[in-house]
């Protein structure tokens, strides 16, 4: 499904390469975690999947389906199938949580060429997705993720995971800043979406949440490259390890 | 205060084609006496330290300058799902057939000429003498160029609690009209009143209103300026503030080469409450635009509240300036002044010139002032974007969140809803080109 090829990014402000030649295939209906210390090129990875701005592919090819990722603008990429769930998701003051996504889910629609979900058909289908999250109806009104806990926002990523529907998410450190129930209620949800259909690419820095959203392969990141692959027993390896051992591969 | 220099030539000119209307003694005396104001202030020049902003040679010029009607084709116009009684101007001209008979429980309402030809006290009382009042500290020669020479408008003296808003609708015909419209609003003792105004009223508009809200009154006033590209506007609020009153004003404007919108408060009684507003948005490419918010907010009594909060979204070029003052007068204890300012810039060929002003002879009082102008946040323009929004639609509803804040500043939500609908369809508008 999502097939990346020696893939070289660089910096556009400076000359300074941060993923120097990786590689990935994930299938349809599997579970990818990749795993890496600070500044391996993770992020990174996911902010050139998803089109944002500052950086410059050099080499190398990213395909969702067949089709060319690094050709489309970012909406494209998100009517595609493509969803990356932030990081650090972002406060919009003025923007209701409600209306932005039903916006967001109308335009994925039209892009499709199909039409518009009624309103009635949108509150019902949000009210059920926010419910087995523990989203309330307050949290729906406020402003996109104004004044939300970190948990919140976390759980805000997945709700508009399961409203989109996409092929292929792709979970930026989404464990960063959850205390161990926030963490489970979000892994629960992800879990809810898993199916044949659809891939996941999970990136974090700490095992804990593979324990929660079990990986079908793992990948070790480290300076801008996929320096191991293996099954689930290589998150354990490196929570016991560190990542000293894999860094020494990299040469 | 400098004894201003007088221009007498391009006075002249401006007012040799107009002539002052008759009425009765005393509105024949409050007319000469605005007249007398004008001569001694001369028109305003660039070097008129509020108007640096803002050329004032189109206003100031004898003649309009020509304005193409604008064509809205199968546009519902605003407000009109809204109960309300329409009074019409075309032109500047009372049109009685388009208008509601004067009626309403509640309040009285009549022609200005009906009201200036009869003597009454609440009319004498008010008619110029708020204008006057506000031509101290700052000089404001179109205002008393209004008084002076208008020609129509309306009077209203709310009793009681206006059952619907009344409906100023200005339309407009003759792409060289010059309209000068000045009301007179009167909201007595615990009344409330809802005024509406729409339109664009004239290829050049001079509008004044003076609104004088007894204690404990309610005024909200809700305005649309007219979307022709080519009209220019100079309109003129003066109200004064009873204790425990209410002023509330909010002013939408989209196009328009040039409106000037100067609101003058006075807020009198204690715990009293003036709130101006307004969301302008321009885009260069229809023409030029240039929108001027000019505001004067004057605490004169304890415990009262003022908010000033004011949008603007500019693109290709164009301009958008805000000048705000809170004055705040010995005495004026527990005050609490708000201030703000934005300005969303979508390009760099637009402008914004902003000058905050707080001055302040009382010790215990709270006020704040902000003034901003920026660009679209891309942070948040790409997180839209990662959704599946486009840029167009995404930047659109980032507009949208941006004025929100002023048009929350008004209070009826079915007039809310209907402002915020109008901007839609304006962004969507200039969206699909």
């Amino acid at each position: 499904m999502l097939d990346i090829r020696n893939l070289h990014v660089k910096l556009e402000e400076e000359d300074k390469a941060i993923l120097k030649g990786v590689d990935l295939s994930v299938g349809a209906g599997e579970v990818h975690a990749i795993m890496g210390p600070n500044g391996s090129g993770k992020s990174t990875l996911s902010y050139v999947l998803s089109g944002r701005e500052g950086y410059e592919v050099t080499d190398g090819s990213a395909t969702l389906d067949g089709a060319d990722l690094l050709d489309m603008e970012p909406e494209e990429r998100a009517a595609a199938g493509l969803f990356l769930a932030f990081q650090y998701p972002v406060e919009i003051p003025g923007v209701g949580n409600m209306t932005f996504l039903r916006t967001a889910l109308n335009a994925q629609r039209r892009a499709r060429g199909e039409d518009e979900i009624s309103a009635g058909d949108f509150l019902k289908l949000v009210r059920e997705k926010a419910k087995a999250l523990k989203i309330d109806a307050e949290m729906l009104k406020r402003p996109v993720n104004v004044g939300f806990s970190g948990g919140e926002k976390k759980r805000n990523e997945i709700l508009q995971m399961a409203m989109l529907e996409p092929k292929m998410c792709i979970l930026d450190e989404t464990d960063s800043g959850l205390d161990v129930d926030a963490m489970k209620l979000v892994a629960d949800g992800v879990n809810a979406l898993r199916d044949a259909g659809r891939g996941f690419l999970v990136i974090t820095h700490y095992q804990r949440l593979l324990d929660h959203i079990r990986p079908d392969v793992v990948h070790i990141m480290a300076a801008g490259r996929i320096v191991k692959t293996g099954g689930p027993d290589l998150a354990l390896e490196v929570e016991q390890n560190g990542y000293a051992a894999f860094e020494g591969e990299v040469a | 205060m400098a004894l201003a220099q007088a221009k007498p030539a391009p006075l002249a000119a401006r007012i040799e084609g107009l002539s002052v209307p008759a009425g009765a003694g005393w509105a024949a005396a409050a007319r000469a006496d605005a007249l007398a104001r004008l001569e001694a202030m001369g028109l305003p020049g660039r070097r008129d330290e509020y108007w640096r902003f803002t050329a004032p040679d189109v206003l100031n010029a004898p003649e309009p300058a020509r304005a193409a009607v604008l064509d809205t084709g199968d546009e519902e116009p605003i407000f009109d799902a809204v109960d309300r009684l329409k009074v019409v101007f075309v032109d500047g001209v009372f049109d009685a057939e388009a208008s509601d008979t004067l009626e309403m429980a509640g309040l009285e309402i009549e022609r200005l000429g009906d009201a200036l030809a009869r003597d009454i006290t609440w009319a004498r009382d008010l008619y110029g003498v708020l204008e006057a009042r506000g031509q101290d500290p700052v000089k404001r020669p179109h205002a008393a160029l209004n008084t002076a020479f208008a020609t129509d408008g309306v009077a209203i003296r709310a009793t009681g609690r206006a059952e619907k808003p009344v409906s100023l609708i200005y339309l407009h015909e003759s792409d060289s009209s010059d309209a000068i419209l000045h009301h007179l609003v009167r909201v007595e003792e615990g009344a409330e009143l809802t005024l509406l105004e729409s339109g664009p009223a004239a290829a050049r508009f001079n509008k004044a209103m003076e609104v004088d809200v007894a204690a404990g009154g309610a005024f909200h006033h809700v305005r649309a300026q007219g979307r022709d590209h080519e009209r220019r506007a100079i309109t003129h609020a003066f109200a004064r503030v009873g204790r425990g009153a209410l002023y509330k004003s909010f002013t939408l404007t989209a196009n328009g080469a040039l409106t000037r919108n100067e609101h003058v408060v006075e807020i009198a009684g204690d715990e009293a409450s003036a709130h101006v507003a307004g969301a302008a948005l321009g885009d260069g490419h229809s023409g030029p635009f240039h929108h001027d918010d000019t505001v004067f907010i004057t605490h004169d009594a304890v415990a009262c509240e003022s908010r000033q909060v004011f949008k603007k979204v500019l693109r290709n070029g164009a301009e958008g300036v805000f000048q705000g003052k809170i004055l705040v007068k010995p005495g004026a204890q527990k005050t609490d002044g708000y201030q703000l300012s934005q300005a969303l810039l979508l390009d760099e060929d637009s402008s914004f010139q902003a000058k905050p002003e707080l001055e302040i002879y009382a010790d215990d009082v709270q006020c704040s002032h902000g003034s901003t102008t920026g660009a679209i946040d891309e942070t948040a323009l790409f997180y839209l974007r990662s959704r599946g929004v486009p840029t167009a639609e995404a930047t659109d509803l980032l507009v949208l969140a941006f004025v929100a804040e002023a048009i929350d500043e008004i209070a009826d939500e079915t007039l809310r809803e209907e402002v915020m609908s109008r901007l839609t369809a304006w962004l969507e508008r200039r969206r699909r080109g």
